[in-house]
C-alpha cells in the first residue's frame, strides 16, 4: 500500500486541456496538505503535438519530478506509446478504449493495470461536450486514489469563477461520473495508492516565474516591460494581471530594443524597473544592457533560458546562456547574476536583485530557466519582510536642492558609487551619458577621466559585499564526492541524495549566484576530495566559471542537453558510476 | 520669464560652423525659454548622432542614450513621471533607420511627448553615408553609385501611423521653427517635427539654398482634415514643394498616461513600494 507518495501523468494533444487539468490535479493535491512537484512537456505549437503534465505527490517537500509513472492519463494513443517505458508492473493507465487501438494485452502482460474509462463519451453525455475528456479522467484519478473529491469539486469551482456557472457545475457532473465510473466498474482497492489529506500550512502552487513577478511586486517594481518569449511570458502574464492593483505599470512594447532602453528610462525617473526574456530576447537587448553599464542605471534583467542557438528549443530547458550572460554587453562593467536554484529562492532573490541594482547602480540579472520558470511547486507564503527595500544612494529633494549646480552625477567617491538625484528635482541636472563621461555627465575623452570613470565603476559592486548570497553546502560536509550546481538543477540533486539507491556518500554546494562568484567559493569546496559539477548544457560551462575565479578543477562532469531536467533517478546512476 | 541662453551649459557646441543644428538648438531654447516651464521639469532623451550631441550643451535633465533609442527612453520617463515635459531628440539615421520601428510604436501610443528629429538627410557623425531620407541617387561613401532606395517621407509616414500632431520645421527660420516646437510640445499627445537641418559638411545636395529655393510657410490649412495633410505631406515629392508648419493635429485622441488607471491619482514615481501580497499569495492555493 503506498499512501502519499504517488506519481501521476496526464498526456494528450495541445488544445485537450492537459496544461489546466494537471495544475487542477497538483492543487486538489497541495489544498489536502500535501506536497506537490509538478513538471509539463508540450512542443512550440498551439494545436496538436503531444502535451504531458506530470505531479509528483509527497507526504514531505519534494524538489523534482519522477521518472516512473505511477498512473497515466491517456488522453490519446500516443500517449500511451511514448510513455510506455514510464510504467511498471502496479502502475495504471486510463485510457478510452474507443480511441485507442493499441494492444492492451501487453501492457497486462507487464502488470500494469488498465482503466478503460469511455470519457470521450461520458464528457458528451453529462457535460455536453468532448472537451471535459480532461475533467473526467480527473475525476477518475481521484477515485482510484481514494483521493476526497470535494477537492476537486473546489478547485473546478474556482478555476471557472470568473465564468458562466454552468461551466463549472457541468465540469463537475463530468468529473463526479469519472469518479463513479471507477467506483462502479473497478475494484478500485487493487490500484495500489492512496491519498489522504494530511495536516499542513496553506500552500501556494507556483512556478518560478509566478515567483519572479511576486518577488518583484514586493520590492516595490513599478514598472515591467516585456516584449513575450516563451519561457518568460508568464512573468508578463501575471504582472499584467496583478500588477496595477499594486500601482505597476506593466508595457508590452514593440521589441526587446525598446523594453530595455524604456525600463532605463522608468528607472532614471526614479521608478524600480524591471525586465523579463529568454535567451534570443537578451541577446537583442545587449546594447541597452551594455548602456545600464554606462550610465549606471539600476536595471532587474530576468533570463528565463531555454535551448539555444537562435530558436533553438522553445519550450524545452536549458542552462547553455550562463556564458552568454557573464559576458552580456559590449565593453567592461560589473553585473550581478543571481541563478535560482528553485521556485522559493527565485522570490528572495528577485527581491534582493532590487535591492542590489540600486546599491550598486548597475544591472543585475536573474537567471532562471524553463524547468522551474514552468514547473510548480507547492510551498508556504513567503516571509515579506525579510529582504526589505534599501534604494542605496538616492539624494531626497532637500539633499538634491541643497547641491544645487554643484551636484554630480558620476562624482568620484570612495566605493566608486555617486549619488543618485532623480528628474524633477529642484536646482539639480541629471545628466545620464552612454559616452564616457566626466563626473558631470559632459562627453569626456581625455586620459586621467577614462581612467578614473573605469575604476570607480569597477569599483561600484563590492559595495554589494554582504548582501549577496553565499555558496551553500547541503549534506555531510565530510562526504567523499561534492556535487556542484547552480540554479535549476537544486531540486534533481536533493532529490537524489535522498534516494535509497545512491551508493555514494555525496554533498551538493549550490550557487545561487555566478558572479561574481559567492566569497566562501574557495573556502567550501576546499575540502573536497571530488568535484562532480552537474549542469544542463553540453560545454560544462560552469566547469570553466569555477576554474577562472578560483583556479578550481572540476573532476567529474554530468551532462544533460536534450532539453529535458535531469532526473533524480538518472542522477543516482550516475554518480553510482563514478 | 527665462532666456534662451539660460538653457546654455558650461560646453560650448561641437558642430562645425554653419551647421543647422545651430538653428535648431537656438530655436528649442526660445521655445523653452518661451513655455517657461522650470528647468528641472523639462527631460530630454537624446539618441547619438551629431543632432544629439546637443545634449552635452542644453541645460535641462538629459538621457544621452543610444543610437535610435531616444523614443522609448523618453517613453519610460514619461510613463514614471508624467508631471515631466518630455522631449526625444535625434536624427534622421537615428529616428528613421536605427530607430524606425520605435517611430511607428510612438506614434500610435500617442505619448504625451514631443520628438524633434534633426533631418539632415545624411550620417554626420559617422562622416557622410546615405540616412534614410537622402534623396534617390544622392552619392556617398555608403552609396559611392547612388542611392538606390527612395527616401522616407517623414511627414507621410508620422501621418500613415497615427501621430496626433505632425509638423515640418526649417532651421533657416528660427522663430517659425521655434514656434512649432512650442507647439509640439504643448500638444496633448504625441507631437513630431521632422526638422530641416542642412549639414554643410557632408550633405552637398541638400544645401541651404536647396531649401530656401523650395520652403513656403502653411497659412491658413486645417489641420484637422487628416486628407488634406496627406496630400500636402506628398508636395515635396510631387511638385518639389516643401511646406513648413503643422500639418495636422487632433488633441481629441487621449494620451498614454491618461489611459492607465493606476496613473489617474498620482505619477508613478509617487506610488508607495511595499505592497500587501497576502491576497495574491492566496489566490495560488
Amino acid at each position: 500500500m503506498k499512501i502519499n507518495n504517488f506519481n501521476w501523468k496526464i498526456g494528450g494533444p495541445a488544445g485537450f486541456g492537459v496544461m489546466s487539468s494537471g495544475l487542477m490535479f497538483a492543487k486538489a493535491c497541495s489544498r489536502a496538505g500535501l506536497f506537490i512537484h509538478d513538471y509539463s512537456e508540450y512542443p512550440s505549437l498551439i494545436r496538436g503535438g503531444h502535451n504531458t503534465y506530470q505531479v509528483y505527490v509527497s507526504e514531505k517537500q519534494v524538489h523534482s519530478q519522477r521518472k516512473i509513472v505511477d498512473l497515466l492519463v491517456a488522453l490519446n494513443e500516443q500517449s500511451i506509446i511514448e510513455h510506455l517505458d514510464e510504467l511498471v508492473k502496479g502502475s495504471g493507465v486510463i485510457c478510452d478504449s474507443a480511441k485507442v487501438l493499441f494492444d492492451k494485452k501487453s501492457l497486462k502482460k507487464k502488470g500494469i493495470m488498465l482503466f478503460d474509462v469511455p470519457f470521450n463519451k461520458i464528457a458528451k453525455e453529462v457535460g455536453g461536450d468532448e472537451i471535459m475528456r480532461n475533467t473526467v479522467t480527473l475525476g477518475a484519478t481521484m477515485a482510484l486514489t481514494k483521493h476526497d473529491f470535494k477537492y476537486l469539486e473546489k478547485i473546478i469551482n474556482d478555476q471557472f469563477s470568473d465564468k458562466d456557472k454552468s461551466i463549472a457545475s457541468q465540469n463537475i457532473k463530468a468529473a463526479r461520473a469519472g469518479f463513479d465510473f471507477i467506483k462502479e466498474n473497478y475494484n478500485i482497492d487493487s490500484f495500489d495508492f492512496f491519498l489522504q489529506a494530511q495536516n499542513n500550512k496553506p500552500q501556494m502552487v507556483v512556478t518560478a516565474n509566478d515567483t519572479i513577478a511576486l518577488g518583484a511586486l514586493n520590492a516595490g517594481c513599478k514598472f515591467y516591460a516585456a516584449y513575450p518569449m516563451t519561457p518568460a511570458s508568464s512573468i508578463l502574464h501575471t504582472l499584467a494581471a496583478r500588477g496595477p492593483k499594486h500601482g505597476m505599470v506593466v508595457r508590452h512594447a514593440e521589441d526587446e530594443i525598446s523594453v530595455i532602453n524604456m525600463a532605463q528610462g522608468a528607472s532614471t525617473a526614479g521608478v524600480r524597473s524591471m525586465v523579463a526574456t529568454s535567451g534570443g530576447g537578451f541577446a537583442l537587448m545587449m546594447e541597452g544592457f551594455s548602456l545600464a553599464g554606462i550610465t549606471e542605471t539600476a536595471l532587474v534583467v530576468v533570463e528565463v533560458m531555454r535551448s539555444g542557438p537562435a530558436t533553438g528549443l522553445p519550450t524545452w530547458t536549458d542552462q547553455g546562456d550562463l556564458k552568454f550572460v557573464l559576458g552580456a554587453g559590449h565593453g567592461e562593467f560589473d553585473r550581478v547574476i543571481f541563478a535560482p536554484g528553485d521556485q522559493e529562492e527565485a522570490f528572495y532573490l528577485t527581491e534582493l536583485a532590487f535591492n542590489i541594482t540600486e546599491i550598486i547602480q548597475s544591472p543585475v540579472i536573474v537567471l532562471s530557466d524553463k524547468y522551474i520558470s514552468e514547473s510548480h511547486l507547492s510551498i508556504p507564503f513567503f516571509d515579506t519582510k525579510k529582504i526589505g527595500i534599501d534604494r542605496g544612494k538616492i539624494l531626497t529633494e532637500t539633499e538634491a536642492k541643497k547641491l544645487g549646480d554643484k551636484y554630480k552625477r558620476y562624482q568620484l567617491t570612495k566605493d566608486g558609487i555617486s549619488p543618485r538625484a532623480l528628474p524633477g528635482q529642484e536646482g539639480v541636472r541629471i545628466f545620464l551619458n552612454s559616452d564616457e563621461h566626466d563626473e558631470m555627465g559632459y562627453s569626456e575623452e581625455s586620459i586621467q577621466n577614462r581612467l578614473d570613470q573605469v575604476a570607480k565603476r569597477a569599483k561600484k559592486i563590492k559595495a554589494a559585499g554582504k548582501l549577496l548570497p553565499p555558496a551553500k553546502l547541503y549534506g555531510d560536509k565530510t562526504a567523499k564526492i561534492t556535487l556542484v550546481g547552480w540554479g535549476s538543477v537544486k531540486g534533481p540533486i536533493l532529490d537524489a541524495m535522498q534516494n535509497q539507491d545512491l551508493k555514494k556518500k555525496v554533498n551538493y554546494v549550490h550557487f545561487p549566484m555566478v558572479a561574481p562568484l559567492p566569497a566562501n567559493t574557495k573556502n567550501i569546496l576546499a575540502k573536497s576530495k571530488k568535484i562532480v559539477l552537474i549542469e544542463t548544457n553540453s560545454q560544462a560551462q560552469f566547469a570553466d566559471v569555477l576554474r577562472a575565479g578560483t583556479g578550481i578543477e572540476v573532476d567529474h562532469k554530468i551532462l544533460r542537453f536534450d532539453g529535458r531536467p535531469f532526473y533524480q533517478s538518472e542522477l543516482v546512476k550516475e554518480i553510482n558510476k563514478i | 520669464m527665462k532666456k534662451p541662453n539660460d538653457f546654455n551649459t558650461t560646453h560650448e557646441p561641437t558642430w562645425c560652423p554653419g551647421c543647422g543644428n545651430f538653428g535648431l538648438w537656438g530655436a528649442f531654447k526660445q521655445a523653452l525659454a518661451e513655455l517657461d516651464i522650470p528647468r528641472h521639469k523639462i527631460f530630454g532623451s537624446y539618441g547619438i548622432g551629431c543632432s544629439s550631441n546637443g545634449a552635452n550643451f542644453t541645460k535641462i535633465n538629459v538621457f544621452h542614450g543610444l543610437h535610435g533609442r531616444p523614443l522609448p527612453v523618453a517613453e519610460g520617463v514619461k510613463m514614471a513621471n508624467h508631471d515631466l515635459t518630455v522631449i526625444a531628440l535625434g536624427g534622421d539615421g537615428d529616428g528613421f533607420g536605427e530607430g524606425g520601428n520605435h517611430f511607428m510604436h510612438a506614434c500610435r501610443a500617442n505619448h504625451d511627448i514631443a520628438y524633434f528629429v534633426h533631418d539632415n538627410q545624411i550620417y554626420g557623425l559617422t562622416t557622410g553615408q546615405t540616412s534614410p531620407t537622402s534623396a534617390k541617387g544622392i552619392k556617398s561613401k555608403s552609396n559611392p553609385l547612388g542611392a538606390i532606395d527612395r527616401p522616407v517621407n517623414p511627414i507621410a509616414l508620422a501621418l500613415s501611423l497615427g501621430a496626433t500632431f505632425v509638423a515640418r520645421g526649417f532651421t533657416g527660420d528660427i522663430p517659425h521653427l521655434a514656434k512649432l516646437m512650442k507647439a509640439a510640445i504643448k500638444h496633448k499627445g504625441f507631437g513630431f517635427v521632422d526638422i530641416l537641418q542642412p549639414c554643410f559638411t557632408f550633405n552637398k545636395h541638400n544645401t541651404h539654398q536647396y531649401f530656401r529655393e523650395r520652403v513656403y510657410k502653411l497659412a491658413g490649412n486645417d489641420t484637422s482634415d487628416f486628407d488634406k495633410a496627406q496630400k500636402l505631406a506628398r508636395e515635396w515629392d510631387r511638385e518639389d514643394k516643401i511646406p513648413l508648419g503643422i500639418f495636422f493635429q487632433n488633441e481629441s485622441e487621449p494620451v498614454f498616461h491618461e489611459q492607465l488607471p493606476q496613473l489617474t491619482k498620482e505619477t508613478l514615481i509617487k506610488k508607495k513600494l511595499p505592497v500587501n501580497l497576502k491576497p495574491d499569495f492566496q489566490s495560488y492555493i
